[in-house]
């Protein structure tokens, strides 16, 4: 059954939802669903459109410590692009965000593949994979942090057995600490995705997967030609969720990195964050949020869009 | 992938050789920061700065864990992290089961009782996933001023019931919409009602996306930070509140041992929950949440 | 004044009555003294308001060295219930002041004689529009070197009291085998360093006029260049995995024996007396070097929000009374390495760094040397003060930038920063 954004009623039943009944509850039964729906849509118009809308109003003002109401038009966003550790956040979250997502897609998919041929003892791997995901990322950046050092982690390790000459201090230099973020978020998320992945794997009928083998194709073929195709919506959900990590990314560079080498690791969460309320800058950090949150909903909404309107059920 | 035909010869036995090759060294990647975790927390501190933090413990000893339990210091209380549970169950319980409750309802309504413009709805509500806690803490704070609940325990689950209800609603669209329309339209004919429906047809069958919902923002909530921070007053602080206490003091020997203890009580039970509902995670999610 | 009214607009819709969350009798105190030292010597002071027959609330948010209890601060205040009392410093307090949220210590003051008891400088922190609004707690001197005399004496060197000695001494100890110079690569710790070595080459009156005063030509002249370069020197000094070291973990390497100096506030002896060392004997302390005739202060105090509850503004002034009180000042600064607010205690507990704080506390207030520390929020506004720090870190790390960049981003960063 299709799913189409436009307002068209595709359902295949006699009943079109909406259809007003002629029973004795008709009238409030047609408008049931809606009043159940309307107190969410409530707060989300007051507590996400709303606030998204005091930000951008607060952008447009000169607001240091508290909010205050002193229009100085679009100044602030002036000031911003002309910040140039602004330039480096956006550009490491573009860096970030476009590493954490396809590195944990290829190793979740890879994973839930490798597991769904039929392993021994599946439950046990498949729990290592996942728990990470139950730590916090506070959690997650500190032991990192300690992994990632060059003098007490694995650097140290590694030269401790003899390799004299191996270096792993990423953390401290300041073009690639940005990649150490990479490395902490996917292995928080990547099981995750894996168990996503998983799923959508154990819902494929096999007698698709037979057919194809007694056609003779090669079971690495058969992955790339057939399975993966019908597994676009895992995708689309797996998307869904690595983008809100990605942007949402604050705890992370907080606790691995703090932001450092200098600013080298900085993301427009934090830049928002330590300007808005550490340097008493409201205005400055409602701008950053507007651009941050803008950015976004430009990648996103064309992917919705287009997920939306051709879903296909599995 | 249980049927599918194998073969048997050598070759295939090298690469089933490399599988679980390939898996056990990813095995030993997510599970080494926990290892470290663990032998750091039973170290005691001469053992911490002198080795590396791969070292095994000389002389393990549980004092760090009794010491993050119930007399670290968080403030000037120093009565650990083990007092802050209360607080953090009684904020998450309540909001876990609100934000589900709606969620259920909201994706039921917008799957089985379609009408002009639910998908929109539903795409609009679904921003709510991508806001960042920081952009919202104050006007969060001055909204929850206007209602009388700022800093009180309240205020908390409505803002973490707030922000969850985006998700909640996202995994029971996704799973409903798996589940054929006929049974509810053969229910309508018979002049069953909305929430008749739901009621009989679609909880019984909805074991496995609660569980993912629950356990989904059972770890949200009991994890974060900033608004618990924020919005909470001196008696009514979570528990990831008074780790932050612990582990970030500005001053003083850094006790590692102790700190990752305290990490490992406050991780405690989303690990659990976890490790023991993983499988009914996958479950859940196999049950068709993610089919378009 | 518009922007005053529009603020004060926006905050009375958010609902200020400012009813605080505290009952009558009691005040609800934030702050970040969350270390195990702190927290003993700090309860002196609650133990005191309890002996009174007040009640304290204790509501402590560690991290940042105050950053997230002061985002916490500020969310409390947008909801319309702050704490009764915070621990802010520095320009900070005359911000909150122009919003109007701060109450009046007049009252505690005229009756202690505050006036005549504080130094000018600290008083003149304290008040907002000419009444008291806060209290000092202690007072920091920031340009400090501390040095482990084994290290000293296996490389063969003195204390250095000049720049260049700092180098040279420095050489020979990298030379034993030893760190030079423990740092940890935080931007306010390499501000930290750039304060201390900007005011030990360029002296205090060209500090004042850059970092203080932010004057544009200072800021991007010839002196802020060597400055600027003077600092980029040190990093030679440092060790390879400085970068995001905590503070107290680069002084574990002084205690240790692996380095041999470290340049930081007088927080760091309470690092040495934790670990039983002495002044004098186990490890020393002088003035950072070129800055003998300087003190670059940081104050902590707790500033007390306006109430409507006539109880509650009676523990304030108790607590305003007592944090000045000799036993909770001595009691805390012999905890956390500082001096006490008040200059005129006994100071034979305290050990012979403090006393020699002190008295170039008194010296310089007198000729002239006692200047703010920009890297702690004591001398500009934090809006300034992060772009400076954007600035001084992104320098520090970048291996190809020259001086005369980083001079002239000062001079925008000082500038861009104000609205």
């Amino acid at each position: 059954m299709r799913d189409s954004l436009p307002m068209k009623n595709t359902s295949a039943t006699p009943l079109g939802a909406g259809a007003k009944r002629s029973t004795p509850s008709g009238g409030l039964q047609a408008w049931l669903p809606r009043l159940v729906l309307a107190p969410s849509v409530a707060i989300s118009l007051f507590f996400v459109y709303g606030f998204m809308l005091w930000t951008f109003v607060l952008s447009l003002t000169s607001s240091r410590m508290l909010p205050s109401y002193d229009f100085v038009g679009f100044g602030q966003y002036a000031r911003l692009m002309a910040n140039e550790r602004w330039w480096v956040a956006s550009t490491n979250l573009m860096i970030f965000g476009v590493l954490f997502v396809v590195i944990c897609l290829a190793i979740g998919s890879l994973l839930a593949i490798l597991l769904d041929q039929k392993i021994r003892q599946e439950g046990a791997l498949r729990t290592i994979y996942l728990y990470p995901m139950a730590l916090s990322f506070i959690v997650t950046g500190v032991v990192w942090k300690w992994l990632l050092n060059p003098q007490l982690g694995i650097q140290a390790m590694v030269q401790g057995w003899g390799f004299e000459s191996f270096r792993f201090d990423w953390i401290v230099d300041p073009d690639m600490a940005i990649y150490t973020l990479v490395i902490a978020a996917v292995w928080q998320a990547s099981g995750f995705v894996m168990a996503l992945f998983l799923a959508g794997l154990r819902g494929i009928d096999d007698s698709i997967i037979k057919a194809a083998q007694l056609d003779g194709a090669s079971l690495p073929r058969i992955y790339w030609r057939v399975v993966m195709p019908c597994l676009r919506p895992v995708v689309f959900s797996a998307v869904m969720i690595l983008a809100h990590i990605a942007i949402k990314s604050f705890d992370l560079v907080v606790a691995l990195t703090g932001g450092g080498p200098g600013y080298a690791t900085d993301l427009p969460a934090t830049f928002m964050y330590a300007h808005a309320f550490t340097r008493a800058q409201i205005g400055l950090g409602s701008a950053s949020a507007m651009l941050m949150l803008g950015g976004v909903l430009a990648i996103l909404i064309p992917y919705l869009y287009s997920e939306l309107r051709s879903r296909k059920h599995g | 992938m249980a049927n599918v035909i194998r073969r048997q010869t050598p070759a295939a036995r090298l690469g089933r050789g490399l599988l679980y090759g390939v898996l056990i060294l990813a095995a030993l990647f997510y599970i080494l920061p926990l290892v470290v975790m663990l032998m750091t927390s039973v170290k005691p501190l001469s053992e911490i700065s002198a080795g590396s933090l791969l070292s095994f413990p000389q002389n393990p000893t549980f004092a760090p864990w009794t010491k993050a339990w119930g007399e670290a210091c968080t403030g000037m209380r120093c009565d650990g992290v083990g007092g802050y549970f209360w607080n953090s169950f009684a904020i998450v319980i309540p909001a876990v089961l609100i934000s589900t409750t709606i969620g259920a309802l909201n994706g039921y309504a917008l799957t089985k009782w379609r009408f002009k413009g639910s998908e929109l709805v539903f795409a609009l509500m679904l921003f709510g996933c991508f806001i960042p806690f920081q952009v919202v803490l104050l006007p969060m704070a001055q909204t929850l001023g206007w209602l009388g609940i700022s800093s009180s325990r309240a205020g908390l689950i409505l803002v973490h019931v707030v922000f969850g209800i985006a998700f909640t609603t996202l995994f029971f669209r996704n799973f409903y919409v798996g589940i054929p329309n006929e049974l509810v339209s053969a229910a309508k004919l018979d002049g069953a009602g909305f929430f008749r429906i739901f009621w009989r047809i679609l909880l019984p069958v909805s074991a496995p996306i609660i569980v993912v919902s629950v356990i989904w923002q059972f770890t949200q909530i009991w994890n974060d930070f900033l608004f618990g921070v924020a919005f909470s007053a001196h008696n009514t602080q979570p528990v990831t509140v008074a780790l932050n206490n612990l582990v970030n003091t500005s001053t003083g020997v850094r006790e590692y041992n102790v700190d990752m203890a305290a990490a490992m009580i406050a991780a405690l039970p989303t690990l659990v929950v976890y490790v023991l509902a993983g499988k009914y995670f996958v479950r859940g999610l196999t049950a068709g949440s993610v089919k378009g | 004044m518009s922007t005053l009214k529009k603020t004060t607009l926006a905050l009375a819709l958010a609902g200020a009555t400012l009813a605080t969350t505290a009952q009558a009798n009691e005040v609800e105190v934030l702050h970040w003294w969350t270390s195990g030292g702190e927290a003993r010597a700090a309860n002196v002071l609650k133990e005191l308001m309890e002996a009174e027959g007040y009640g304290w609330q204790d509501f402590a948010v560690a991290g940042g060295g105050g950053e997230t209890a002061m985002t916490v601060l500020k969310s409390r205040a947008m909801s319309g219930n702050p704490p009764s009392a915070a621990q802010i410093k520095g320009p900070e307090i005359q911000e909150w002041g122009e919003l109007g949220l701060l109450g009046d210590l007049n009252g505690v003051a005229d009756a202690e004689g505050w006036d005549e008891l504080l130094p000018e400088v600290v008083a003149d922190i304290m008040r907002h529009d000419g009444k008291y609004v806060a209290v000092p707690v202690n007072v920091h001197r920031v340009n400090w070197l501390w040095a482990n005399p084994e290290v000293l004496e296996a490389a063969g060197v003195e204390m250095p009291t000049t720049l260049d000695e700092l180098f040279e001494a420095g050489e020979a100890i990298r030379e034993a085998g030893f760190v030079p110079l423990a740092h940890g690569g935080q931007s306010w710790q390499d501000a930290t360093v750039f304060e201390s070595v900007l005011l030990g080459g360029q002296g205090s009156e060209f500090y004042q006029q850059a970092l203080v005063e932010l004057d544009p030509e200072a800021l991007g002249g010839e002196q802020m260049i060597d400055a600027l370069e003077d600092f980029k020197r040190t990093r030679e000094l440092m060790d390879e995995g400085m970068p995001g070291r905590d503070w107290n973990v680069a002084t574990a390497m002084v205690i240790e024996g692996v380095a041999g100096f470290q340049l930081m506030g007088d927080w760091a002896k309470g690092e040495f007396t934790a670990a039983g060392l002495t002044a004098g004997e186990d490890y020393l302390c002088a003035a950072a070097p070129g800055t003998e005739d300087a003190f670059t202060f940081n104050i902590d105090s707790l500033a007390m929000f306006r109430v409507s509850d006539d109880e509650e503004r009676e523990a304030q002034q108790a607590l305003a009374r007592l944090v000045l009180e000799p036993t909770f000042q001595e009691a805390f600064n012999l905890a956390k390495g500082s001096i006490p607010a008040r200059p005129d205690l006994d100071m034979s507990e305290f050990d012979s760094c403090a006393q020699q704080s002190l008295a170039d506390f008194q010296r310089t207030a007198e000729e002239g040397g006692l200047v703010p520390s920009m890297a702690h929020g004591m001398a500009v506004r934090a809006d300034i003060q992060g772009a400076i720090f954007d600035v001084v870190t992104n320098y520090f790390n970048d291996a190809d930038m020259p001086a005369e960049e980083a001079a002239e981003r000062m001079v925008s960063a000082a500038e861009a920063a104000s609205f």
